[in-house]
């Protein structure tokens, strides 16, 4: 990375954090809300972050919405291998950055085709089933080939995202049949995110 | 950030919708979480708001912690755009938040309510912020949290029933009539807040997201749009809804929910809706009750 060798006088600069955090907070965290509540829907999201590659604008949003001191947060080792990206994190959210992925309430995952299993991450327990795990996953983009069912779905819908690992399906299977325990997946795509809840099924279109 | 008012008294200004960040994130963080398992009552680190407990401080956390800019916000209590409650949290938000309010049904995208569900159906894009006195549906049954806690991890409901067979054993039939156990999602019983049992099937597949605050009891829940909400209830003694002789004085409308107002001391009352704004609309497009005057 250019700027960050050691004999480099010139601190690089912070790419900045939200123009508004409040309001952009708020619309944010709106687009996420909007995404759990209605799984397989795209909900816009158009920040205007410059965030350290391979970190995405969209993603960067969603942390900076939802993660402070309380919530420790997990990089994918893509996004660990640049010390940028955990910089622009810890400077505009405080949150802790977790090396173990069980302790993290949220796990920021920039290459979803290497990701960790579900189970590798905080499931909950059955007296607190919230204290699992948020995953925001980066994804090229959105598509169809999936079919959804579930709260918040009348009926069924279709939803794709790619790139997505390969048994991605048995994945969701696997974390759906937790419920009430699981993770929660938060997808940020191009101008959008979507989400899949625990309590959606996952099956092939 | 106190800027000098022109009357020579610093104006108090607040954050957008009263909280601060780091509160509103932890609420948002809650609700996602709260979303994402329906029905369970997800723990939050409610703050003093200024206002009693009692007042509705749990659903003015979650409004304030999801109210943005652009929204339109209509606030009811028992139905009521124009009671105290109403018009102080109404109040609050104009204040704090500077958003535009309204009494329409139709035109609110965040309606808060105490103990109402609309009569006008409810559409996407709509969020509902019920305020919640006891969170906890097994609270009257088993008053340790560790204890209904534990019923809830384990499914355990065989209490409510027993408390529902009773009614049945003393009275003939299921007489609970507000705060209605409903079960969401195939999954957590819940306590839909003090609603009358008569707004319970509004809940079930409402195409609107459902919200609930409870402040003094720190526990938010939810139920996503499009979600099966069922009443509990026995095949022999199945769930019904109250239904009403009368019609609105006022409006006439039949099959909404009726307030009891009494008149004089010899036995007049009348009948009206507890929905204001819907029984305003039905009056404004020429609906007359018995009891309506001829009008201007």
């Amino acid at each position: 990375m250019s700027g960050t060798s050691p004999d480099d006088t010139l601190t690089p600069c912070l790419a900045t954090g939200f123009d508004d955090p409040v309001m952009d907070g708020q619309a944010t965290f709106r687009a996420a809300m909007w995404a759990l509540s209605r799984p397989g829907r795209i909900e816009p999201v158009t920040p205007s972050l410059t965030p350290p590659a391979p970190l995405s604008p969209e993603a960067a949003a969603l942390v900076l919405a939802l993660c402070d001191y309380e919530t420790p947060l997990w990089l994918d080792p893509a996004l660990a291998l640049v010390p940028d990206v955990a910089a622009f994190l810890r400077f505009h959210t405080g949150a802790p950055i977790v090396g173990d992925a069980r302790e993290a309430r949220f796990a920021l995952i920039a290459e979803p085709v290497e990701m960790p299993d579900f189970s590798d991450f905080a499931q909950g327990t059955p007296d607190f089933p919230d204290a699992s795990a948020t995953l925001i996953v980066q994804v090229q983009g959105f598509g169809g080939g999936l079919v959804l069912e579930g709260p918040g779905i009348k009926g069924r819908t279709a939803f794709g995202a790619a790139p997505l690992p390969a048994d991605f399906i048995a994945r969701m299977a696997a974390n759906r049949a937790l419920f009430p325990l699981g993770v929660d997946l938060l997808l940020a795509g191009a101008g959008g995110v979507a989400g899949l809840p625990r309590s959606v099924t996952v099956k092939e279109g | 950030m106190n800027a000098q008012a022109a009357g020579g008294m610093p104006e108090i200004t607040y954050n957008f919708a009263y909280l601060d960040e780091q509160t509103k994130r932890m609420i948002r963080r809650a609700i996602l979480k709260a979303i994402a398992v329906p029905g369970y009552q997800v723990p939050f680190a409610a703050r003093e708001m200024p206002m009693p407990y009692g007042w509705g401080t749990g659903g003015v956390q979650v409004t304030a912690a999801v109210l943005g800019p652009d929204d339109v916000l209509k606030v009811i209590d028992q139905g009521a755009d124009d009671t105290t409650n109403a018009v102080a949290i109404r109040g609050f938000f104009e204040k704090t938040a500077r958003v535009a309010t309204t009494t329409s049904t139709q035109a609110a995208t965040l309606i808060q309510t105490r103990h109402r569900v609309p009569e006008t159906p409810l559409r996407e894009n709509q969020i509902l912020v019920y305020q919640v006195p006891i969170p906890e549906p097994l609270r009257f049954l088993e008053p340790r949290e560790t204890e209904t806690r534990q019923l809830h991890a384990l499914a355990e409901y065989g209490l409510m029933h027993v408390k529902l067979y009773e009614d049945i054993a003393r009275h003939g039939h299921i007489a609970t009539t507000y705060a209605y156990p409903v079960e969401v999602a195939g999954r957590y019983v819940m306590d839909p807040s003090p609603i009358p049992k008569f707004d319970n099937p509004k809940l079930d597949d409402c195409p609107a997201l459902q919200l609930f605050g409870a402040g003094r009891e720190k526990r938010i829940y939810a139920i996503p749009p499009h979600t099966r909400v069922r009443s509990l209830d026995f095949e022999d003694h199945p769930f019904r809804v109250q239904r009403f002789a009368q019609s609105c004085a006022l409006c006439a409308a039949s099959g909404v929910y009726l307030d009891e107002v009494i008149l004089d001391d010899k036995g007049g009352r009348m009948f009206v809706c507890s929905d204001t704004d819907y029984c305003n609309g039905r009056q404004e497009a020429g609906h007359r009750g018995e009891m309506a005057g001829e009008g201007a």
